[in-house]
C-alpha cells in the first residue's frame, strides 16, 4: 500500500512538475476559463440579474470544457517520446498510475474551480452563503471529474482523432455531475430552495465509483 | 471485403436467416396493420364533461415505441455481458457480438427517442420535455452507445478496440438501471406512465398487438444482430486473410529474387 501511495505521489509530481514548467493549464486553460465566462455573458446580453440566476449552471459548464482541456494534456505528455511505454515498463501498477495521473488533474481543476468562483462573483455578482458546501461541492465534483477523465483519456490515447472523440465520449457520462454540481450549487449559492447537501451525496457516490472503476480498468487499457 | 465473401462464397445469409428474415417482414407487416388499421384510437368521454378525451391515433405509435425499448434494453445488455465476456476471455467471438448489439441497440435506442418524440407532441404538447428523467437518461444513453461506436471505427488495431469499447460498454450500461428505473425514483420528475400495461385500458386486441408488437421486434433485433454480427465475422476474417495474402505475396516475390517488388517500389 506504501509502495502504491509512494507510486502514485510520484506520477502526479511528475505530471505537476511538467505544468509547473511548461504553464500550459496556467497560461492557456486559466485564460479560457475566464473568456468561457465572459462569452456566456455576451450569449445572455450581459443581464446581471440572469446571469446570476444561471451561474451555477454556467460555472460548471465551464469547469467541463476547461477539464476536457486539461484531460486532453493530460494524455499528450505521455504520447509525446514514448513516455507511457517507460511508464509502462518501470514496473508501477496500473492502478497507481491511474490514481497519479487523476490526482495531478484534480489538482489543476481545483486551481480552475478558485479562479472561476473569482469570476462569477465578480462578473455574474454571486454570492457565497454556504462555503462549505462550495468547498465541498468543489472537491468532489473535481475528483468525479479527474478519475472519470483520465479514464476516458486513455481510453482515446493513442488516436489520430483523440481530440474529437473525446469530449463526445467524456461528456455524456458527466452529465450527473453536471447535474449535482449545478444544484448543490444552486443551494450554496441561495439561488434555489433545493437541498444542495443531497446533491453532494450523489457527487460522494459518483466520486467513490469513479475513483475505483477507473483503477481497477486502467490495467485493461495500458497493457496494451 | 466483397471480393473475400465472393471468393470464399460466403454471405451473411443463410438458409436459417433467410426464413427468419421472412417471418420478420411478415410479422411488420402484420403488426403495422394491427397497429395503424385494425385496433381502435383510444378515445374517451370525460365523465363530467363528456368531452373527448384520451390519445386518440398517437396511441397507435407505442404499439412500436414500448417494443423498441424493451429490446434496447436487451440490445445493450447483451452487448454489457459481451464485453464483460470479452474482458475475461479475450476471444473474437464475444467482441463481434458486442459490436453488433450496440450498433442495432443504438439504432433501436435512437427510433424510441424519434417515435417518442413524434407521439409526444400530440399527447404531451411537446416534442421534448427537459423535465422527464426517462428522457433525459435515454438521450444520455444514446449519446454514449453514439460514443461507442464513434471510439470502435476510430481504433485501427482490433485488439485495442476491443478492449476499450468493453471499457466504454460496461460504463455506459451503467445508465440502464436509471432509464428503467427513473419512472419509479422520481415519480414528480417525469411524465412517462408508471407502466403501460397499467394505465391504459387495456382490451383484448389492443393487448394482443402490444404483444405481437414484442415478438414481432424481437425478431426484427435477433435478425439484424445475426446479419451484423456475421458481417463483423467476416470484416475480421478478411483483415486476417488480407495480412497473410500480403505475407505469402512478398515471400513469393523474395523467392523470385525480385527485392524490388519485394521492398516496394520507389525505395
Amino acid at each position: 500500500m506504501n509502495r502504491f501511495l509512494a507510486d502514485a505521489r510520484l506520477v502526479a509530481a511528475k505530471d505537476l512538475r511538467i505544468e509547473a514548467r511548461s504553464r500550459v493549464v496556467l497560461n492557456q486553460v486559466a485564460p479560457f476559463a475566464l473568456l468561457v465566462l465572459v462569452l456566456f455573458g455576451f450569449a445572455l446580453d450581459a443581464d446581471q440579474r440572469t446571469l446570476r440566476a444561471f451561474a451555477p449552471g454556467l460555472f460548471w459548464v465551464a469547469v467541463l470544457l476547461c477539464a476536457l482541456l486539461a484531460v486532453q494534456r493530460s494524455v499528450s505528455v505521455e504520447q509525446a517520446d514514448g513516455a507511457l511505454t517507460g511508464l509502462r515498463l518501470s514496473g508501477m501498477s496500473p492502478a497507481a498510475l491511474f490514481v497519479g495521473k487523476a490526482a495531478a488533474v484534480f489538482v489543476q481543476l481545483v486551481v480552475l474551480e478558485v479562479l472561476l468562483t473569482a469570476g462569477i462573483i465578480v462578473l455574474y455578482g454571486s454570492e457565497i452563503e454556504q462555503p462549505l458546501l462550495v468547498v465541498a461541492t468543489g472537491v468532489l465534483a473535481a475528483v468525479a471529474v479527474a478519475c472519470t477523465g483520465t479514464l476516458y483519456g486513455a481510453l482515446a490515447s493513442g488516436l489520430g482523432v483523440r481530440e474529437t472523440l473525446l469530449p463526445i465520449l467524456l461528456l455524456p457520462v458527466l452529465a450527473p455531475v453536471l447535474i449535482g454540481a449545478t444544484r448543490a450549487f444552486d443551494d450554496a449559492l441561495g439561488n434555489a430552495a433545493v437541498d444542495g447537501w443531497a446533491w453532494l451525496g450523489l457527487l460522494a457516490v459518483f466520486a467513490v465509483v469513479a475513483t475505483a472503476g477507473g483503477a481497477l480498468a486502467h490495467g485493461a487499457l495500458v497493457e496494451e | 471485403m466483397t471480393e473475400t465473401m465472393a471468393t470464399n462464397g460466403t454471405t451473411t445469409g443463410s438458409r436459417g436467416s433467410r426464413v427468419l428474415g421472412a417471418a420478420t417482414l411478415l410479422g411488420l407487416a402484420t403488426l403495422l396493420l394491427f397497429a395503424f388499421g385494425l385496433t381502435e384510437a383510444d378515445i374517451r368521454l370525460h365523465p363530467t364533461t363528456g368531452e373527448e378525451i384520451g390519445q386518440f391515433d398517437a396511441v397507435r405509435l407505442l404499439y412500436l415505441h414500448v417494443p423498441l425499448a424493451v429490446f434496447t434494453y436487451v440490445a445493450f445488455v447483451l452487448c454489457a455481458f459481451a464485453s464483460a465476456g470479452y474482458l475475461i476471455r479475450r476471444t473474437p467471438w464475444f467482441d463481434t457480438m458486442a459490436h453488433a448489439a450496440a450498433e442495432v441497440g443504438t439504432v433501436f435506442c435512437g427510433l424510441v427517442l424519434v417515435t417518442g418524440s413524434i407521439w409526444g407532441r400530440p399527447v404531451w404538447n411537446t416534442w421534448w420535455e427537459w423535465g422527464d428523467v426517462r428522457l433525459m437518461t435515454t438521450l444520455v444513453l444514446f449519446l454514449m452507445f453514439t460514443g461507442y461506436l464513434a471510439l470502435r471505427r476510430a481504433t485501427v488495431d482490433p485488439r485495442a478496440a476491443a478492449r476499450r469499447g468493453a471499457v466504454v460498454a460496461l460504463v455506459a450500461v451503467l445508465d440502464l438501471p436509471l432509464v428503467n428505473r427513473s419512472v419509479e425514483w422520481w415519480e414528480n420528475r417525469t411524465l412517462h406512465q408508471k407502466s403501460t400495461l397499467g394505465e391504459l385500458k387495456i382490451q383484448d386486441l389492443t393487448l394482443f398487438t402490444l404483444m405481437l408488437g414484442f415478438l414481432v421486434f424481437g425478431l426484427v433485433l435477433a435478425w439484424l444482430l445475426l446479419h451484423r454480427f456475421r458481417v463483423g465475422w467476416l470484416e475480421r476474417e478478411d483483415a486476417e486473410h488480407g495480412i497473410a495474402a500480403d505475407i505469402a505475396e512478398r515471400r513469393a516475390a523474395i523467392d523470385e529474387g525480385d527485392v524490388d517488388a519485394a521492398v516496394g517500389e520507389g525505395t
